[in-house]
């Protein structure tokens, strides 16, 4: 008979490392995330991950550490954006459409030279759908360290940041310069999803990057709590994820059961979908209502 | 032998997001009156302008436009909204754009005979916009853009042109230009003109009428009719001055006087 | 003499006979489709659902496999879903997060279709990169008719697509209805992307139907120019990507997003230098007067 929690699943050693990765992994996506949606960002974060995902197949190719690849590559593509778009909404996608489409192409290059001149087989399916099961566990404390340096940089510039992502003009009445701390901005986010990316595959990147930020900020009006209500959706779902997706091992046993990112994106668009039906919003109102609002908004 | 109105409304009462921006209001437009919709910012102009239009419900009253209830294709009215942002980076030019304005509605590639041609070159004329007609339409001045939304708003040969706030962000010169382009439009082609605007002594030289909407409710006249202590009281519901200097208009509040002004149930002077 | 020995330098001889009849005709299919429906996506802004739908037609394709029908019927319909998604969900939310949202769960639903299928590697990759070498003969007639019908419905909405894309209050306010006009739009890129995925692949037919256009509207001001313009480039685009892909046996679509992406800068590179050499007009001084004043 199936159970809900197969037998294994806490004493399996890449499901530790599932879970650590998962967890680190979600909470840096959603504090990035949550700045990127309200920065009307969601785009350029996507873009990243697949120019981070290039990166990673070119350094594939080039047999330079993929780390490397995964984040260096995402950077000069947050460069390259920043080069070639504007400040108007409009002009900066196309930019970053631009970018991502050069990015895609070099990426259907490097895997075909690659696939050409050596043996490898499923390098396509690995890049771009890598699994958050194989990861080397070795890569850990460099992943969580990167993840730490990028939320540093985050919290250094957390009230600039705040400021201009809501209003350019305020930002230029204190003296900030939006067009920099933009591009701050941009760097870090190449860096959390590089590292996400080479992590638990850019699917799962891009969707814990956009999923929970976008479903927190329907649900709370501060940025900080939504933040922490981010990164609750995001660890819970990824957990979850990783459980479901260890038991379809035993109830799909035909095939392996279904990939952990199937798990945990349908869960976070799930979590979207109900945060807007409209009884979610009330008993949301009525919480907030019952407990007094709290402090201020930043 | 007055002329029917071409622009009819009744008792209309508008709510957003459950709270009562405008009650009962009344009044008509005829042919090619010049009428000012003057107050406050936020006080529910955009909101009326809106309702007119058909883009807004109201939860009572009634609206004709030539006397028949208003529609959505009714191209009876035409509207101006206040600057709009137009990406620079699409390749339209002004005239181009003032063209759509007579058959965006219409099907398949824009083939425009010379006598369509005419009209656009009629109506850039109109709005002193020949010497910008080949811009485009996106890297145009405010006040370029808004002569270009004329004209376009125009083209279609409306009963009664809307504008919303079309003076807002212009320089006096400006407002004096735009006030004397639009007096002009409404002798020369026999158009209406509802102009919203918070501020009402630029249109004292041209306006024929005003609404002057204030707490939700409005009081539709002349000017001689509307803009008096008594009327203006009653409508804001406490004590305001009207003080007249050098042909301007100024509406002050008084507000030493604590007497509660009795309320009259029907505010249309005219 | 010199120009035939040019010419079969360039492989003329071979490129233009045998199953290459089907890339060109094809290839030259997709790019007047993307050159006219990218138009309107540089337009309207809808460079991310542009991107997001094709890569949801994926999963459609690999689902189609995985139960034995056609992939273009699992193109057709995970596109249309992903754009009648991203269309009904963006009214309640913000359009860039629900096109992530979508994009994502499109593309673990393409995973994990691909994890019970025996798959094998280089269908997915010319999915995914197009495989223009491989086009079939009996694909050129539904790509054919697919595109015929995406530039019959652009043409018929061409006036409202312009003013709801440029105006949208305007448009609003004579009655044209900008949000069917929105999903209307969203379906056609559909329909444009069910047709080129198996000829371009999911991830390079939106470079095709961005680059070409931004270019083609720094060259002019005039709509119906900047739209021809636009088709000439994505053409140019797509036979210097076929040419240059027969030669090398690189993948099409690198070339397709290299050419697109060089037109782009060349478009950009135009627009500033005319920028810095032309007398400014007189309303330009007005505006700058005004913006400092």
């Amino acid at each position: 008979m199936h159970t809900l929690i197969e037998p294994g699943f806490f004493g399996s050693a890449p499901v530790h490392v599932a879970l650590v990765i998962g967890a680190v992994t979600a909470i840096v996506s959603a504090v990035v995330g949550v700045f990127a949606v309200i920065r009307s960002q969601s785009f350029a974060g996507h873009a990243l991950t697949d120019v981070a995902t290039t990166g990673g197949s070119g350094a594939f190719y080039l047999g330079i550490s993929p780390l490397l690849g995964f984040i260096g590559g995402g950077v000069i593509g947050a460069g390259a954006m920043d080069l070639v778009g504007v400040q108007r909404v409009r002009s900066r996608d196309i930019a970053t459409g631009v970018v991502l489409g050069s990015a895609s192409g070099l990426a259907a290059l490097f895997l075909y030279l690659d696939t050409t001149q050596s043996a490898t087989t499923g390098a396509t399916q690995q890049i771009l759908f890598g699994s958050i099961f194989t990861i080397d566990p070795s890569t850990i404390p460099l992943v969580v360290i990167l993840s730490v340096v990028t939320l540093v940089a985050v919290a250094l510039i957390y009230r600039p940041l705040l400021i201009s992502s809501f209003s350019a003009e305020l930002a230029q009445a204190r003296g900030i310069n939006a067009r920099v701390i933009g591009l701050i901005f941009m760097v870090a986010m190449a860096v959390s999803v590089g590292l996400s990316s080479i992590a638990v595959g850019s699917i799962l990147s891009t969707a814990l990057l956009i999923g929970p930020p976008a479903t927190s900020v329907r649900l709370v009006t501060h940025v900080r709590s939504a933040v922490i209500v981010a990164s609750v959706i995001g660890v819970v779902t990824a957990w979850l994820g990783i459980l479901f997706a260890y038991d379809s091992y035993y109830w799909i046993p035909s095939t392996q059961g279904l990939p952990v990112s199937f798990f945990i994106v349908a869960l976070i668009f799930l979590c979207y979908l109900v945060s807007g039906l409209s009884a979610v919003r009330r008993s949301i109102e009525w919480l907030r209502a019952s407990f007094g609002s709290s402090s201020a908004a930043t | 032998m007055i002329a029917s109105p071409v622009l009819e409304v009744e008792g209309l009462r508008v709510s957003l997001s459950g709270r009562t921006i405008l009650d009962d209001v009344t009044f008509e437009i005829r042919p090619g009156e010049f009428t000012g919709l003057i107050g406050s910012n936020g006080v529910g102009k955009t909101t009326l302008l809106r309702t007119i239009l058909g883009l807004q419900r109201p939860d009572a009253g009634v609206i004709r436009v030539d006397g028949k209830p208003i529609s959505p294709r009714n191209r009876s009215l035409g509207y101006v909204p206040q600057k709009i942002a137009i990406d620079p980076d699409i390749p339209m030019r002004a005239r181009d754009f003032v063209a759509l304005g007579l058959d965006a509605h219409r099907f398949g590639f824009a083939r425009r005979n010379s006598q369509q041609r005419e009209l656009v070159e009629t109506m850039l004329h109109a709005v002193d916009g020949d010497r910008f007609a080949n811009n485009r339409v996106g890297s145009l001045s405010g006040g370029e853009q808004q002569r270009i939304l004329i004209a376009h708003a125009l083209i279609s040969r409306p009963k009664v042109l809307l504008l919303d706030e079309p003076l807002a962000n212009l320089d006096p010169k400006s407002v004096q230009e735009i006030v004397a382009l639009l007096h002009r439009i409404t002798e020369d082609h026999g158009v209406a003109v509802l102009l919203s605007a918070h501020e009402m002594n630029a249109l004292l030289p041209v306006m024929d009428r005003i609404v002057y909407v204030a707490d939700g409710r409005a009081a539709s006249g002349t000017t001689e009719e509307v803009v008096r202590p008594d009327v203006l009281s009653e409508l804001y519901g406490h004590h305001v001055d009207v003080l007249k200097l050098h042909g301007r208009v100024l509406v002050v509040a008084d507000l030493s006087s604590d007497d509660d002004i009795p309320q009259h149930p029907n505010l249309t002077v005219s | 003499m010199a120009t035939r020995l040019v010419w079969v330098q360039l492989g003329g001889d071979l490129m233009f006979s045998g199953f290459m009849v089907n890339a060109w005709q094809a290839g030259t299919i997709v790019a007047v489709v993307a050159g006219i429906v990218g138009f309107f996506v540089v337009l309207r802004g809808s460079a991310f659902p542009a991107h997001a739908i094709p890569n949801g037609a994926f999963a459609g394709a690999a689902g189609a496999n995985l139960i034995g029908i056609n992939p273009l019927i699992g193109l057709g319909v995970f596109s249309l879903g992903a754009a009648l998604g991203i269309g009904g969900l963006s009214r309640r939310g913000r359009p860039d997060a629900v096109t992530a949202l979508a994009l994502v769960m499109m593309l673990a639903l393409g995973a994990a279709f691909l994890s019970q299928s025996t798959q094998y590697e280089p269908e997915i990759f010319s999915l995914l990169f197009g495989e223009i070498l491989g086009v079939s003969t009996s694909q050129i007639l539904p790509v054919g008719v697919l595109g015929i019908v995406s530039v019959a419905c652009v043409t018929v909405l061409y006036r409202r697509l312009l003013l709801t894309s440029i105006a949208p209050e305007m448009a609003a306010a004579r009655g044209l209805r900008p949000q069917s006009i929105d999903t209307a739009f969203l379906i056609v890129v559909a329909m444009a992307t069910t047709m080129t995925v198996p000829v371009v692949g999911a991830l390079l037919i939106f470079t095709l139907m961005i680059g070409p256009p931004a270019a083609a509207r720094c060259f002019t001001n005039r709509t119906e120019r900047a739209l021809a313009l636009s088709v000439a480039f994505a053409l140019v685009t797509v036979w210097l990507a076929i040419a240059c892909s027969y030669k090398t046996n690189w993948p099409v679509g690198f070339f397709v997003s290299a050419f697109s992406t060089t037109f782009f800068l060349a478009g950009r590179l135009f627009r500033a230098l005319r920028a810095r050499r032309s007398v400014y007009p007189i309303s330009s001084v007005t505006a700058l007067a005004r913006s400092q004043g």
